[in-house]
């Protein structure tokens, strides 16, 4: 297990969001939470990402207690792309994506090789060597978010925790991200974790999915094990038809409600 | 990133921007000048090659009176620029606001109001200007006062971490609390005590010898060195709170050691000579525009604070020569359009 959440409680000030919940991320997977609004798939993440404290119980990187480590170890193997960042004013796409070397740098080395030739790799891998000059706020959402998760590669970790990476995005756009992450997947065998709003995106990109309602983990496997019909109702409450991704032979949720 | 260069020697590098080495070199030069120029007034007028060589020639007649009266007076004034200015630039990155400074901390105000209450408890007491109780007391109790009313505003802002918003609105609703005690203290007090009050709290350098050189320059030298090292975590900590603790750094402890250090910096600064207005706000701002950095560069910061201050004394002893007025006076008159059009541009 890269990452594991034992028994852990969750929550901001007296209001507990997650109680007792456990949960393990294999190597080399790309794991995706999914869950309704306000059911703790947001808070899990920035709690296996260290950004926010465990009330109770322990998250282990590693095997080790992430709260043990010191964050700049931490840094080095985990990147964490939180939900909706934002940077100063007028930053550069190439200054936002430097940024990611921050872990890697002390006082006395403050721009290496080493962090010139990640921070390029990281952005010709995003598709954004041509706009590294452009200020950020001049972007599209999708290329933004590309810098964003172009920052995070830059950090060099082989570990990524994106929180809603496609929110706010037309389709073609989500689609363009995903991609990005698959390929990250599949070329270097990264470890990735996401929360998504899209079941079908889910469904289609990750190997696992984690099905969260009001705090717990009600379903965790494989997309086709965990999209049923009956876990839709029970989670979402939902009444859906679960039929086969023409393209991809994925599940492909089709919401029964209304229609003409 | 245009803008820096990376100088690289085996295991270490260093990142160089030349617009700023520029700004600051230039900088320490017309400060050299106008603190020269300084110098020249007094009972005795000099020339400039007369203050030039009562400095370094120890034979000169003029050497006791450069030494002993002269050179600390223009010291404490370009180090009290510096120290202020530098406040102004770590604070104004980490409240990722402008219009903030140290008065927002409470640190002046908070000085300010302890000082008044010091003159106008004790004055008539101890028979006037004179005494022990105004030579120490009164930059003791301006360093205490700055501590208090920072620890105030931060007590206050503190909500399970530090938001440089909320700290902002709190500084300034404690600010204004201050300010009206301070006035509530000088028309309670004695018409002669509040007259010496009012000559501190609207910042001067006037009879500054070493005893207010030394405090400030020890707080350079140690704080300089401090929040250079801190300059990675500025950096970083203008991003949210959530992609900061991502990149690896511990965010409020960070965050307090830089507030901490500012505090002290205007503390000690305000102490030396009272709360010379608007450098710490404007100083900044000048030389980010300068430098085209991206926050306020610190080094270049204090090199601006201390040009600022000085040219602003120099102004404050020369426009209406013999009559000296306060060199607070004059950053405030000058400042004052400046914070006008900084909120203009705000606005838009």
């Amino acid at each position: 297990m890269r990452l594991q959440a034992v028994d852990v409680k969750l929550g901001y000030g007296d209001r507990t969001i997650v109680d007792g919940l456990d949960l393990g991320i294999e190597a080399g997977t790309v794991t995706t939470i999914i869950g309704p609004n306000g059911c703790g798939k947001s808070t899990l993440l920035r709690a296996l990402g260290r950004l926010l404290k465990p009330q109770g119980g322990e998250v282990l990187l590693d095997g080790k207690r992430i709260d043990r480590t010191p964050t700049r170890e931490v840094a080095k193997v985990l990147g964490v792309l939180p939900q909706a960042p934002t940077a100063p004013e007028g930053l550069t796409v190439a200054d936002l994506v430097a940024r990611g070397r921050h872990p890697h740098q002390t006082w006395y080395r403050q721009w290496s090789s080493d962090d010139e030739a990640a921070v390029g790799a990281a952005l010709s891998m995003t598709g954004l060597a041509d706009l590294a000059e452009r200020p950020l706020d001049e972007l599209s959402g999708g290329q933004r978010q590309r810098a964003w998760i172009s920052m995070a590669l830059a950090q060099g970790t082989d570990l990524l925790l994106l929180d809603e990476p496609t929110t706010f995005l037309d389709l073609a756009h989500q689609v363009e991200v995903l991609e990005l992450v698959r390929h990250l997947h599949g070329a270097a065998g990264r470890t990735i974790v996401m929360v998504l709003h899209d079941l079908n995106l889910a469904a289609r990109y990750t190997d696992r999915l984690v099905a969260m309602r009001d705090g717990r983990v009600v379903a965790a496997g494989e997309p086709h094990e965990v999209l049923t019909e009956e876990l839709l109702r029970a989670v979402f409450e939902l009444d859906a038809k679960v039929i086969a991704d023409p393209v991809a032979g994925t599940p492909l949720v089709v919401p029964i409600g209304t229609h003409r | 990133m245009t803008s820096t260069l990376a100088l690289r020697m085996g295991g270490v590098s260093w990142q160089v921007r030349p617009r700023g080495v520029a700004v600051t070199l230039g900088g320490l030069a017309l400060l050299a000048l106008l603190m020269a120029m300084n110098m020249r007034i007094g009972d005795i007028r000099m020339s400039l090659a007369e203050v030039v060589r009562g400095t370094f020639d120890v034979t000169s007649a003029h050497n006791f009176v450069i030494m002993e009266l002269r050179l600390p007076r223009a010291l404490t004034g370009a180090l009290v620029g510096a120290a202020l200015a530098l406040s102004g630039a770590i604070i104004q990155s980490i409240a990722r606001n402008p219009l903030a400074s140290p008065e927002i901390l409470g640190v002046t105000t908070g000085a300010s109001v302890a000082v008044v209450a010091g003159v106008v408890a004790s004055g008539s007491l101890y028979g006037g200007a004179a005494g022990l109780l105004t030579t120490v007391g009164t930059p003791v109790l301006a360093l205490l006062g700055g501590l208090a009313g920072a620890s105030t505003v931060y007590a206050l802002a503190w909500r399970r971490g530090l938001d440089g918003y909320r700290l902002v609105l709190v500084g300034i609703g404690v600010a204004a609390v201050f300010t009206n005690v301070k006035y509530w203290l000088l028309t309670v007090g004695d018409v002669n005590d509040t007259a010496r009050a009012m000559v501190w709290i609207s910042g001067s350098l006037n009879g500054r010898g070493w005893e207010h050189v030394v405090p400030v320059a020890l707080a350079l030298a140690v704080l300089v060195p401090l929040t250079l090292l801190g300059t990675r975590s500025l950096d970083a900590l203008r991003f949210g709170d959530d992609t900061v603790t991502a990149l690896g750094v511990r965010v409020d402890p960070a965050r307090a050691l830089m507030i901490l250090a500012a505090v002290l910096l205007a503390a000690v600064a305000t102490a030396s000579a009272g709360p010379i207005a608007f450098v710490a706000l404007a100083a900044p701002q000048i030389a980010l525009r300068l430098t085209r950095c991206a926050r306020p560069p610190l080094l270049s910061s204090a090199v601006v604070g201390a040009v600022l201050t000085s040219g602003a004394d120099l102004l404050a002893r020369t426009v209406f020569s013999p009559i000296e007025l306060p060199v607070g006076v004059v950053t405030a008159v000058l400042g004052a359009p400046y914070l006008i059009h900084l909120i203009w541009r705000a606005r838009k």
